[in-house]
C-alpha cells in the first residue's frame, strides 16, 4: 500500500499525525501561559510575555488544590481496592474449574456491554439511601464497582500466562493458596498488575457524570466537576480555563508516558472498554 | 461435577476456596452494575423527577411515548448514527493505516508511541474543552490558521451552526479515538506469523494482495470485535460533545448519550432518561445480533 509513498512518505504520514495529536495539547499550553490581555491574540509560539499567572490564578483563587487532592485520593484508592479485588477474583478465574465458571465468565464479559451511563440514576437513589450522597467514599465505592469487572478479565489473562507449576511449587513449600497469590504469583505478574492500575486509575480520574450527579459540596468536588463549574456561565475565561485543563491532564499523560509499554500490551491482552 | 483442573480432580474445598477468592469481586459487581441496570428498567416505566420524589408511580410507556414524540428524537437519532459511523470510519482507517506504518521498528518508536498514543489517557471533557477553543469562531486557532494560509475567505461558524458543529465535534472525536485502534491493530499485527508474510511474498504478491489477501483475513475476528466494541463506546461516549458543545446550539449536536446527560441533570426527568439509557441497550443490542449475523455469514459464503 504504501510502496508508492516511499520511505520519506512513510514518515511524512506519521509527522502529520503526530503533529495533529500534540497540536491541540500544545496550543492549550499556550494558551494558559499567555497574559491575560493577549489570551486571544493568535500567535503561534511562546513570546517573552510568557507567565504563570493563571496557574497561580488557580490555586490561590480557585483552591484547585482541594480537588486535585479528592481526585487523587479517589483515583488511587478505588484503584488499590480494584487491584486487590480483581486478582482475588482473577486467581480463581484463571486457577480453578468449578461449576458455573462459564455463567460467572458471562456475567464479568456481560457487564462490558452495559452503557455505564445508564446506572447514573439507580446509584444516586442507591448512595442516596446508604447515605453516602455528596461522599468520597461512595464515589470511591461507585469506581470500584464499575472498574471491577474489567480489571479482573484483565488480570486474569496475566494469570493465565503464568504457568500453574509456579503456585504448585509454592504449595509444596508450605504456602497456602493465598500466600502462594501474594508471594509467588503477584510478583511474577506485576508489569500486568501496574498496567491494570494505571487503566483504572486513568479512568477514575477521568470520569465526570457519576461525580457531577454524587458530589455537591464544594469541599468534596472532584477535579473534573469543578472544571464544570469552572465554565458554569456564557462567558469563559480561556486565560484559567486553559491552565486549568493543563493541570488536569498532565498527571495521566505523565503515568501514561512512563508506563506506555506496559499499557500497550496490557491494554491489547483483554477485551477492551475505553 | 464436571470441571476438573489439569492434575487434581475438583472437590468441594476446593470450590468453596474459589468462592471465596471471587465473593468480594462479584458482590461489588452485583451491586454496582447488575442493581443499577435492574432498576433502570424499573425507573424507565416510572415517572420520576429527582426534585419530587414522592409522587413516584408507574407510568406504563409514557417515558418511551414521550421521547419518541419529542421534536428532537429524530434528530437526535440521525445525529447519534452521524457522529458513530462517520467517526468510525476515520478512525479505524487512519489506525489501520497507523499500524500498518509503525509495524516495522523504527528508531524513536518508542517516543513516537507513547506520543500519539497520549489522547487515549485524557479526559474526553476536558479535551472537548481545548477542542471548544480551538474551533472558536472569532478567536480559534482553526479559522485563523485557515484564514492565514487561504484556504477560506470568511470565518466558519463552526459551533454556532448545527452542521458545523457535527462536523467539530466528529473531528474531535476522530483524534480521540485513533488510538484505541492503533493500539489493537498493531497488537494484532504483531501476531500474524512472518512465515505467512514471507511465504506471501515468495508467492509474487505485492503489498496490497498480501494485506487483503493475508494480512485482514488473518486478523478479520479481531477486528469484528474491536469494531463492535468502538461502535458500542462511541454511541455511549458524551464526554466530548458535553466539553464543546453541551448539545448546542439549540440542541442541533446532540446524541443519544448527550441528550441522555441533559434530561438527567436538567431536566431532572429520571423516568425519560432512564427510557432513554434502556432505548439505547436495545438498539445495540438488536445491532449486536445483525452485526454479528451479517459478519458471520460474509465468512461463510467466503466473501
Amino acid at each position: 500500500m504504501f510502496t508508492a509513498l516511499g520511505k520519506s512518505g512513510k514518515f511524512l504520514v506519521l509527522t502529520i499525525w503526530l503533529f495533529f495529536t500534540v497540536f491541540p495539547i500544545y496550543w492549550m499550553g499556550l494558551t494558559s501561559i499567555k497574559p491575560k490581555r493577549e489570551v486571544n491574540d493568535l500567535y503561534y509560539i511562546p513570546n517573552s510575555s510568557a507567565t504563570l499567572d493563571n496557574y497561580r490564578t488557580l490555586f490561590r483563587d480557585y483552591a484547585f488544590g482541594i480537588f486535585l487532592r479528592n481526585s487523587l485520593i479517589v483515583s488511587l484508592v478505588a484503584s488499590f481496592i480494584v487491584i486487590g479485588l480483581g486478582i482475588l477474583g482473577a486467581y480463581a478465574l484463571a486457577r480453578y474449574e468449578f461449576t458455573g465458571k462459564a455463567q460467572v465468565m458471562l456475567a464479568f464479559l456481560a457487564t462490558q456491554m452495559i452503557p455505564g451511563l445508564i446506572s447514573l440514576a439507580p446509584l444516586y437513589l442507591l448512595m442516596q439511601k446508604l447515605g453516602l450522597l455528596n461522599s468520597l467514599i461512595g464515589l470511591t465505592l461507585c469506581y470500584v464497582g464499575g472498574m471491577v469487572p474489567f480489571s479482573t478479565m484483565m488480570l486474569r489473562g496475566f494469570i493465565q500466562r503464568i504457568p500453574p507449576e509456579l503456585d504448585e511449587a509454592a504449595l509444596i513449600d508450605g504456602c497456602n493458596r493465598f500466600t502462594a497469590l501474594f508471594r509467588v504469583v503477584a510478583p511474577v505478574a506485576l508489569p500486568g498488575i501496574a498496567a491494570t492500575f494505571i487503566f483504572s486509575f486513568v479512568q477514575c480520574w477521568n470520569e465526570l457524570f457519576l461525580a457531577m450527579i454524587l458530589i455537591d459540596s464544594e469541599g468534596n468536588k472532584t477535579f473534573p466537576v469543578a472544571m464544570r463549574s469552572f465554565i458554569g456561565g456564557y462567558w469563559i475565561e480561556w486565560g484559567g480555563l486553559s491552565a486549568a485543563v493543563m493541570v488536569g491532564i498532565i498527571p495521566t499523560v505523565i503515568i501514561f508516558g512512563l508506563m506506555s509499554k506496559f499499557m500497550i500490551s496490557g491494554l491489547s491482552a483483554g477485551i477492551v472498554k475505553g | 461435577m464436571q470441571g476438573t483442573t489439569r492434575k487434581r480432580p475438583a472437590s468441594t474445598s476446593r470450590m468453596l476456596k474459589a468462592l471465596a477468592f471471587l465473593t468480594p469481586a462479584a458482590l461489588m459487581i452485583l451491586i454496582f452494575v447488575f442493581y443499577p441496570v435492574i432498576r433502570t428498567v424499573q425507573l424507565g416505566f416510572q415517572s420520576f423527577n429527582l426534585f419530587d420524589q414522592l409522587n413516584v408511580g408507574y407510568n406504563g410507556l409514557e417515558n418511551f411515548r414521550n421521547l419518541i414524540n419529542d421534536p428532537n428524537f429524530d434528530r437526535v437519532l440521525k445525529n447519534t448514527f452521524i457522529w458513530v459511523f462517520v467517526s468510525l470510519f476515520f478512525q479505524f482507517t487512519i489506525g489501520f493505516g497507523l499500524a500498518l506504518l509503525m509495524k516495522k521498528k523504527f528508531k524513536f518508536i518508542g517516543i513516537y508511541q507513547g506520543l500519539i498514543f497520549i489522547p487515549w489517557a485524557l479526559s474526553g471533557f476536558l479535551m472537548g474543552l481545548v477542542w471548544k477553543w480551538i474551533f472558536d469562531e472569532s478567536f480559534g486557532v482553526l479559522n485563523d490558521a485557515l484564514l492565514k494560509l487561504g484556504l477560506i475567505d470568511t470565518r466558519i461558524p463552526w459551533l454556532s451552526n448545527g452542521n458545523w458543529g457535527m462536523a467539530a465535534v466528529i473531528i474531535a472525536n476522530v483524534w480521540y479515538g485513533v488510538t484505541f485502534f492503533v493500539i489493537m491493530i498493531l497488537a494484532a499485527l504483531q501476531g500474524v506469523p512472518t512465515e505467512m508474510l514471507e511465504a506471501a511474498e515468495l508467492d509474487g504478491a505485492n503489498r496490497f494482495q498480501t494485506l487483503f489477501k493475508v494480512i485482514i483475513p488473518y486478523i478479520r475476528a479481531t477486528l469484528i470485535l474491536i469494531v463492535l466494541l468502538r461502535i458500542m463506546w462511541i454511541t455511549n461516549f458524551p464526554d466530548l460533545i458535553f466539553g464543546m458543545t453541551q448539545g448546542g446550539p439549540a440542541g442541533r449536536t446532540h446524541i443519544i448519550s448527550s441528550w441522555l446527560i441533559e434530561k438527567l441533570t436538567l431536566d431532572a426527568d429520571w423516568g425519560a432518561a432512564s427510557a432513554l439509557g434502556l432505548m439505547t441497550m436495545m438498539i445495540l443490542f438488536v445491532f449486536t445480533i445483525f452485526y454479528l449475523m451479517a459478519t458471520r455469514l460474509e465468512k461463510e459464503s467466503g466473501v
